[in-house]
Order: structure tokens, then C-alpha cells, then sequence
């Protein structure tokens, strides 16, 4: 009976340590969410100010007043357009191309049987371990030597295949049955046309998240589009904002104007985070367990 | 009928895969031509302006370009001189900002993802809070960490309110370690240490530390990178089984003692990977130096990769800016051959150790034991 008493006591003492410790994880959670998160709110807010404002009142987060200085000035400057223009049409084209450059690999590498599969793929896992940064220069003089400096072909081109797309689409492809195209083959069809109306629909998935993984990839790039373009003209909007944020050009912090820019510039991948947030997150927990 | 099926099959057979070979070049062939052309060429190309004196003029294939040997090696390396200071510097500050970096992120995004790890409610939204720092460009996240820490900003404005004054960030190249050392009235100048010189650098500013300036960067690159390695790190945790931990704590084992003996030693492959992760990210820091400071103040945010651009592209000095970064490619591959000789070791030691069956539970036995 005592027994039964102290087991019912230490069970309430334990209900209020565990309530007590959820309690005590999300007042830290929280606060670490409000680490994470304040930068990016105050930086919206601060979009709003006026410079002085900016300036004198970094933390308030009520603007006074509130303007739209910042949008108008960016709007107003043909060049932020340019700058929108150039990382549309870099992305879109890097993207869809990378896809569909990169999953063909990756099913050559998967399902098909040839002579010197085993050392491409050996290659392609020797160039995914060189360091992007290490490849500027390089990048640069052949980028020249081939003319196509300054122009868009040269800040696409090099940008089109990356070897850990080939790599994630090839495990994709190992990881789906094969007997679907086999009697494909059978019946007679030719490989692409297996590869295209038979294997791609059923890799969506990976589809997706390397689209996902190259749309940030490319919209975010700035190191490759500073040594493959010089004109104004062709900056992209991570290398024009790069620009406006190393400017000084006299005239005050402009902390609005920069900050509106950045936020700008971040809202696609902020929507395009949302709608696969899901998705992204299991993404790369399936890429750690290869 | 079924022999004439398989006959027929056995028939087109070679002609399939006569096809599947052609077919597989073909499928292969643009990422080989671009993989080849704008990576493995380029490569080439580097290693011999490494080795001439290209000033930039024409082609680096012509007569522009003459061969000097290991003249831009040396002059980095061993000949003294403004060269050899900025790449010493340089090698300086990114080594102190791996050396701060790498752990302090990946015990941040291994402390986030225990946290989120667990069975609560809104624990999606804490992971994309943790996360959203990741997708965003590092043109905008400089932005955003030059704003808060500029000299009146948010983070001196948080300061003032706890009294304290706070440095002018980005502006300050005191080295911490200095500002510490004078603290306990070590000599400013550094006393005999400013005597000795290695890569052009006196071994007392070796001794100086990341600059203020430099932990902006340090905690920006926390900041952004902990959330891609939560991910991680919350693989790593999912497939630790959950009874292990109930049984722990059925026998009373402490929170940190199941973190001790139980979570770490079952995630140790994804914390090699982080780790590896990690020494290569952080030594190819460019990206925000160049949006953020281009190396100011006094060089102390000065790091090989955006010397490397700055020596060629702004210097016309292209033999040695190559030559830097394959100096750079050889840190790189040093640091992730011996994290994997690190990886590979404790894998093999224990097994022919270990007398109990295997698992975390005798892993965690066998500790408790040495310990």
C-alpha cells in the first residue's frame, strides 16, 4: 500500500518535471526563434524608414513615418529591372536545362549498360569534390578564351550541369523498379522516348527538389556571374545589390534602399521555400542517408 | 510459342544494347563536353598561368604569357615582400574563422536539432524559423549583418540598453585575442614576438585572433549555415531508435547523459559529414567578403579566395591569383583527408575492442567503463 502511495507520488513529481521541462523548451525555442527570426522582421520594417529614422532608431518597429522612399527610388532606377530581367532569364534557363541535362545523365548512369559507365561516373564524383571558389580564375580565362565572355552564354553555359544533380538523379533512378521500362523496352520503344514519357513522370520527386535545389542555386549565385560579365547591363540582381551595397557614393548609409533591395530580392526563394517547405526538409534528410 | 517468344528476345537482344550504348553516350554527352570544357580544361589552363607571368593582355595562350616557374609560388610562399604579407594575412584570418566557425556551428546546429527533434507542438514552424536563414542569398544576409552591426545599429542599440558600449564592428581590426591579452596588460606591440616573422607576418599578430570585424562574419556564417546543418543533424537523430532512449531512461540515465552516451555516438557519421562540410565551406569564404568589406579594415578580413580574385581581376596579377588559389585547393583537400582518416579510425578501433554485442548501448557501456 505505502508502496502503491510513493509510486503515485513520484508520478505526479515526474508529470510536473515533464511539464515543467516542455514549458522551460519552448520559452527557449522560442527565444531562439526570435534570434532567428528579428533580423529579417526589422529589416522589413527598416525597408519602410526613412534614412535618418533608419539611423537614429535602428530598433523601433513602428517606421515614422512610414515611406515607401526606397521602393520608388529602386522602381524609378531602370536598373533594378535590368538587374530582375537578367536573374529571370538566368535562372530559368540554368534551371530547366540543369534538370533535364542532369537527370539524362543520371539515368544513362543508372539504367544503362555501356562500356566506361563505371569511369564517367568516377569522373563526375572526382569534379563534385573540387571547390567552387578554387574555379574562378579557371572559369574565368576559358569563359575569355572562348568568347564568350560578357555575354549571357557565358554566364549560363558553365552553370548548366552540376555533377551533384547527375549524382542525386542517378541514386533516384537506382531507387525505382526497373521493370516498368523494361517491358517498355520490350514492347519496342525507343530509350528516350522511355526516358521522357515512362521514367521522368514517375522521378518527380527528385525532379522537384533539383529544381528547387538549382533555382536557389542560380538566383543566389554571385561568384560566377562577377567573373563571367563586366557590363552593367547583364549584373544579375545578386550582383547589381552587391554593387549598391558597396557604393558609398556619399550620400549617407541608404539602409532602407539596400535592405528593400535585399528583401526584394529574396522574396522568390521565400515563396518558393513555403510551397516545398516540405519537401526541401525531407530532401535533404533522403540525400544525408545515401 | 513461349520458345519462339524467348528466341525473337534473345534475337534483339545484341541490338538493345548496341543501342543502350550509343543511347548512354548520348544521354551522357552534354554534362561530359560541359563538365570537361568549363571545369577540367579551365583547371589546366590555371596550372599554367600559375607557372607565367600573364598580366592579363591577350590570351594567356599566347605570347603574352611567358613561363616563370615557381616565381609566383615563391613569391608568396618564401620571397618576403607585400605578396607574401597579404597572403599570410589572408591565410590568418581564414584560419581563425574556420577555427571558430566550424564548431561553433555545428554545436549550435546539433543543440537546434535535439531541440526540434522532439515531439512538441508548432516543432514544424521552430525548423523553418531554424532553416529560413539558408535559402536566402549571402548578398542580402551581408546586407542585413552590415545594418545590424553598423556602428549605431541594432546590435550596439541592444548593447546600450544593457549599458555596455559596443565596438564599431565592422569598422575595428583589433584582434580579439590582442584585446584580451591587453586586458591582463600584455605589451600593445607585442614585445619580442613582433621580432619573428612567418609568411610575412610577425608571429605576434599570428597570435592576434579574428578581428571584430572578422566575428561579423563568424556569427553571420553561423547564423546562415546552422539551419542547413540541422537537417542534418535531424536525419542523424530520426533513425536513432526511440526505445534506446526510453530503456535509458527507464535506468534513470540523465538528459545529457543519453545526449553523452547515446545520441552522440550514433550520429557520429553525419557529425563527420558536418564537420567535413564545414572546413570545406568556411575555407572558400568569398562571397560575403566581397559584398561586405573586400578585406578592410587593414587587410583583417582578408581571406585567400577574394585575395585570389582581388591579386588577378583587380591587379592584373593573374599568375600569382592562380597560384593562390591552388594553394587554397591543397588546404581544402588537406583538411577533408584528414577528417576522413578521423572518420575511418573510430569505426575500426572499436570493433575489434568491443566484447559485447554490438549497438549504442554497449558503445555507451563500454565509455562509462573507461571513464
Amino acid at each position: 500500500m505505502s508502496a502503491q502511495v510513493h509510486t503515485m507520488r513520484s508520478d505526479a513529481s515526474a508529470t510536473r518535471r515533464r511539464l515543467f521541462g516542455s514549458a522551460m523548451t519552448y520559452s527557449f525555442l522560442v527565444a531562439v526563434a526570435v534570434v532567428y527570426i528579428f533580423p529579417f522582421v526589422i529589416s522589413i520594417i527598416t525597408s519602410f524608414k526613412t534614412e535618418p529614422d533608419a539611423t537614429a532608431n535602428p530598433l523601433s518597429v513602428t517606421p515614422h513615418p512610414v515611406t515607401t522612399t526606397a521602393f520608388h527610388q529602386l522602381s524609378a532606377d531602370n536598373d533594378f529591372f535590368t538587374w530582375v530581367k537578367n536573374s529571370i532569364i538566368v535562372t530559368l534557363s540554368v534551371t530547366f536545362l540543369r534538370v533535364f541535362l542532369d537527370s539524362l545523365a543520371g539515368y544513362a548512369l543508372a539504367r544503362l549498360r555501356f562500356r566506361g559507365r563505371g569511369a564517367a561516373f568516377a569522373t563526375i564524383v572526382a569534379v563534385m569534390a573540387v571547390p567552387g571558389v578554387v574555379l574562378l580564375i579557371p572559369k574565368f580565362l576559358i569563359i575569355r578564351q572562348f568568347g564568350m565572355y560578357d555575354t549571357y552564354y557565358g554566364m549560363i553555359v558553365p552553370l548548366l550541369v552540376d555533377a551533384a544533380g547527375v549524382f542525386i538523379m542517378k541514386n533516384f533512378f537506382e531507387s525505382i523498379p526497373v521493370s516498368v521500362e523494361e517491358s517498355a523496352r520490350i514492347d519496342g520503344a525507343s530509350l528516350f522516348r522511355i526516358y521522357w514519357s515512362i521514367v521522368l513522370p514517375m522521378a518527380r520527386p527528385a525532379l522537384v527538389t533539383l529544381f528547387i535545389l538549382s533555382f536557389q542555386g542560380s538566383w543566389n549565385e554571385l561568384a560566377h556571374f562577377i567573373i563571367s560579365a563586366q557590363s552593367t547591363s547583364l549584373n544579375t540582381l545578386t550582383k547589381g545589390v552587391a554593387q549598391l551595397a558597396s557604393g558609398q557614393l556619399g550620400s549617407g548609409n541608404r539602409y532602407p534602399l539596400k535592405l528593400a533591395a535585399s528583401m526584394l530580392m529574396t522574396i522568390p526563394v521565400a515563396v518558393l521555400f513555403f510551397i516545398f517547405q516540405r519537401r526541401i526538409m525531407n530532401a535533404s534528410e533522403g540525400a544525408v542517408k545515401e | 510459342m513461349a520458345t519462339h517468344v524467348a528466341g525473337l528476345l534473345r534475337r534483339r537482344e545484341p541490338g538493345i544494347r548496341g543501342h543502350e550504348a550509343a543511347a548512354g553516350w548520348l544521354f551522357l554527352l552534354p554534362v561530359i563536353v560541359i563538365l570537361g570544357l568549363f571545369l577540367l580544361l579551365p583547371i589546366a589552363m590555371a596550372a599554367w598561368v600559375s607557372f607565367s607571368d600573364w598580366n592579363g593582355n591577350g590570351s594567356p595562350l599566347g605570347a603574352h604569357a611567358h613561363w616563370v616557374g615557381l616565381a609566383n609560388y615563391r613569391d608568396l610562399l618564401t620571397t618576403p615582400g607585400l605578396d607574401q604579407n597579404n597572403f599570410g594575412e589572408a591565410i590568418r584570418n581564414n584560419f581563425y574563422y574556420v577555427l571558430l566557425v566550424v564548431p561553433i556551428q555545428t554545436a549550435v546546429s546539433l543543440f537546434l536539432a535535439v531541440l526540434v527533434n522532439r515531439r512538441l507542438k508548432f516543432v514544424g514552424f521552430f525548423r523553418t524559423a531554424f532553416y529560413f536563414p539558408s535559402v536566402t542569398s549571402s548578398v542580402a544576409i551581408t546586407i542585413l549583418f552590415l545594418f545590424l552591426f553598423s556602428p549605431s545599429g541594432v546590435i550596439n542599440k541592444l548593447l546600450s540598453y544593457l549599458g555596455a558600449t559596443g565596438p564599431s564592428w565592422m569598422y575595428d581590426p583589433d584582434g580579439i585575442f590582442h584585446l584580451v591579452a591587453q586586458q591582463f596588460g600584455a605589451n600593445a606591440s607585442g614585445g619580442h614576438l613582433a621580432n619573428h616573422v612567418f609568411l610575412g607576418v610577425t608571429y605576434w599578430d599570428w597570435l592576434a585572433g579574428p578581428s571584430v570585424a572578422m566575428c561579423v562574419f563568424i556569427i553571420m556564417a553561423v547564423f546562415t549555415t546552422s539551419g542547413t546543418f540541422m537537417l542534418l543533424f535531424l536525419a542523424g537523430l530520426q533513425g536513432i531508435d526511440e526505445s534506446v532512449n526510453e530503456a535509458a531512461a527507464l535506468d534513470g540515465a540523465s538528459e545529457w547523459n543519453k545526449f553523452r552516451h547515446i545520441t552522440v555516438p550514433m550520429i557520429r557519421p553525419t557529425l563527420f559529414t558536418v564537420v567535413t562540410l564545414g572546413l570545406i565551406g568556411t575555407w572558400q569564404i568569398f562571397d560575403q567578403i566581397y559584398v561586405g568589406s573586400k578585406g578592410s579594415p587593414l587587410n583583417t578580413t582578408l581571406t585567400p579566395a577574394y585575395l585570389s580574385f582581388d591579386t588577378s581581376f583587380n591587379q592584373n596579377n593573374w599568375g600569382a591569383g592562380a597560384a593562390i588559389a591552388f594553394i587554397l585547393f591543397g588546404i581544402i583537400v588537406f583538411f577533408t583527408l584528414v577528417t576522413r582518416l578521423l572518420t575511418r579510425n573510430p569505426d575500426k578501433v572499436p570493433r575489434r575492442r568491443r566484447f559485447e554485442p554490438t549497438g549504442p548501448i554497449a558503445d555507451s557501456k563500454l565509455s562509462k567503463v573507461e571513464a
